[in-house]
């Protein structure tokens, strides 16, 4: 039998796995272990098999994602802090038939944004959010975030974070899933393939129902900070099953049953 | 010709507006300019060109939409009265930090703080030196009649699409509230995406297609050497505007031996006393700077060589005085008249302050 050779290998049928189009070949800034690369990933994705590109603008915070724009191949609107859910607002209103989605951390949605996300998601904007919640402000250094553990230790908790002093943990997305604009509320993680798999279908949901008219879909990714939490990228996983998923379970919050223009308007009325 | 109706000032921006071809408001209540988005959401806008009217949940949601909106290359406006604009103003240094057109409206009332619903023109500083972080202008339109707040919507937009700059126009309560014959424009539709493409496919967000690269619409610059290229950039082309935008208009200067000058409502109110000192014999003319950014500062060192001194009269303590100087350089006495937290001068008070001056020199 003659020896199999690499060229032999490398051939279309053998192919069993690709870097999406979408992604471009810049290399990305996010620390080893960050979440962050996994979730451009499936959100490029989901863009290529949706066939959505020339239609998509994306809107990326301030945080660590801010340069999101230099990794996927669409057009994007850099927003100033906490303000996505406005400019996406404006952008899907003024082009109804495009994809629009806001990429946001924790103190960008969850803090100085609180009151944008919560009246996009309020009006019920045919938007999809992708909520990437890591604990704690990474971009500046690994400061408190409003949705910091109680006793997790931050540049700005450095003894912990405790009640008196700091105020509890905001579980924002248990909020926004009351609001009756809002059709999809998911929280999904991507420490494993298992659940990329899972996170990626929740985003594709998401972009999915921009076509229906439904209203807000969004979707919270609970993420590391390896360099935030000053842990490596095992650690870090093995921290947020061990934490992070008691205090923000995995899986859907809402999931209405509309799935037309027509059904919202009567759920609404 | 246009028709001719009798409006209200701010009326005559929400009619201007739905009638230059405008996609999109959005905008918060706020006392003396609560009726351009009432007009607007009574007029249904929506039904006939299409415009997106939205009422925001802040002045800083309403000013991140028309980030928004403005980087699809869609012609957007908001309209506040002085502590809205002044929440708005980390989005404006963004809209002139990425170099995006918008349209933003100041119906100045009186501050600081909450302070009054009342008529003021103390906002000049902040929209003429920046008011937001960072090296930027706006172009600052202020009109002194209802007519003008019907023309400079328009005019407001052609320049910041021409230079790729937000536009405000600055007015106060005075020609908000006030009630005038308007001859309103002939309506245009609003820009088809053919038109869009080609005013604005350079750089708008309307979807990455194959034929080009994706557009980003960004203020941030990590590399320090380039941010203060884009720098550079923004400053020459803040040059060319002053160079090519300067707008104004004169009242009995040929003559002249003292002049006012004054902008918006001030400019009506010197109107009058022009007349009261002329009728005593007194020359005193008008210079009113129509964009208060740029600034008439090239005319008015020419008019320094002419007349014996300057009075600026604002509805403020004294901010755009400053400019005057600037313009006078030493050459002639400059002083400042003005009342302010909401109380409007009458002509007989203006004129009294301007005897004075020519008295005394101050
Ligand atoms: C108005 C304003 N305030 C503060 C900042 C500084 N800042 C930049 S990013 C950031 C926090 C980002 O944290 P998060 O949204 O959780 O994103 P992460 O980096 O963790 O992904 C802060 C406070 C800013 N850029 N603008
Ligand atoms: S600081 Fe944290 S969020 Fe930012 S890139 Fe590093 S790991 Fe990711
Ligand atoms: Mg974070």
């Amino acid at each position: 039998m003659a020896a199999i050779e690499i060229k032999d290998i490398i051939k279309k049928e053998n192919l069993v796995y690709g870097k999406t189009k979408i992604l471009t070949d810049n290399i990305m800034h996010y620390c080893p272990g960050c979440s962050h690369g996994v979730i451009h990933k499936i959100v490029a994705e989901v863009i290529e098999e949706l066939g959505i590109q020339e239609k998509t603008i994306g809107v990326s915070p301030v945080g660590c994602s801010v340069l999101a724009y230099n990794y996927l191949d669409i057009d994007w609107q850099q927003a100033a802090h906490g303000r996505a859910p406005a400019l996406a607002t404006a952008t899907k209103r003024l082009l109804p038939d495009h994809y629009v989605f806001t990429y946001q951390g924790d103190g960008d949605l969850a803090s100085i944004g609180t009151a944008e996300i919560l009246h996009a998601c309020n009006r019920g904007e045919n938007i999809t959010v992708i909520f990437v919640n890591n604990a704690i402000y990474g971009m500046t250094g690994g400061q408190m975030a409003p949705t910091t553990l109680m006793g997790m230790a931050t540049a700005t908790s450095p003894y912990g974070r405790e009640a008196a002093l700091h105020g509890y943990p905001l579980k924002i997305t248990e909020l926004i899933a009351q609001l009756p604009g809002v059709a999809y509320v998911t929280r999904q993680s991507v420490q494993t393939p298992a659940a990329v798999r899972k996170a990626k279908k929740a985003i594709k949901k998401g972009f999915e129902n921009q076509d229906k008219k439904i209203g807000t879909s969004f979707i919270e990714i609970v993420s590391t900070c390896s360099s935030g939490w000053k842990l490596s990228p095992v650690d870090s996983n093995r921290w947020m099953e061990e934490h992070m998923f008691k205090f923000y379970p995995l899986g859907d919050l809402k999931d209405s049953e509309r799935n037309s223009e027509e059904e919202y308007k009567k759920y609404i009325e | 010709m246009g028709e001719l109706k009798l409006m209200k000032g701010n009326e005559a921006i929400a009619e201007a507006a739905m009638r230059c071809g405008c996609d999109g408001y959005f905008g918060y209540p706020i006392t003396p300019q609560s009726e351009i988005m009432e007009t607007l959401m009574l007029a249904k806008p929506w039904e006939t060109t299409g415009m997106v009217v939205l009422q925001a949940e802040s002045e800083v949601a309403s000013i991140n939409m028309l980030y928004g909106g403005a980087s699809c290359g869609k012609k957007v406006m908001t309209s506040s009265s002085s502590p809205g604009i002044s929440l708005m103003l980390e989005g404006i240094s963004y809209l002139a930090g990425a170099e995006l057109p918008c349209l933003i409206v100041n119906v100045v009332r009186g501050g600081p703080g909450l302070g009054t619903i009342q008529p003021s023109q103390a906002d000049y500083f902040q929209t003429t030196k920046g008011g937001g972080h960072g090296d930027y202008q706006v172009i600052a339109l202020a009109p002194a009649s209802v007519q003008e707040m019907n023309d400079f919507v328009g005019l407001g937009f052609d320049l910041a699409f021409k230079y790729r700059i937000p536009s405000l126009i600055l007015t106060d309560g005075v020609i908000g509230q006030m009630m005038e014959k308007v001859i309103v424009a002939e309506s245009k539709p609003r820009w088809t995406d053919a038109e869009i493409k080609k005013i604005s496919g350079t750089w708008a967000t309307t979807g990455k297609t194959k034929d080009r690269e994706r557009h980003v619409i960004t203020s941030l610059n990590l590399e320090s050497e380039k941010q203060e290229i884009h720098n550079h950039h923004l400053q020459a082309k803040y040059r060319e505007i002053e160079v090519n935008e300067v707008r104004f208009e004169e009242f009995q200067t040929k003559d002249a031996e003292y002049l006012y000058v004054a902008y918006g409502s001030s400019a009506r109110i010197c109107q009058k006393s022009v007349q009261l000192a002329r009728a005593k014999g007194i020359k005193v003319g008008l210079l009113r700077p129509i964009t208060v950014w740029p600034y008439p500062t090239v005319r008015l060192s020419e008019l320094a060589n002419q007349v014996k001194g300057m009075l600026a009269v604002e509805m403020s303590a004294g901010q755009m005085v400053y400019d005057v100087r600037l313009a006078a350089n030493g050459k002639i006495p400059v002083s400042h008249f003005g009342r302010y937290g909401g109380v409007i001068p009458s002509p007989d008070e203006v004129l009294v302050a301007m005897e004075k001056f020519i008295k005394e020199g101050k």
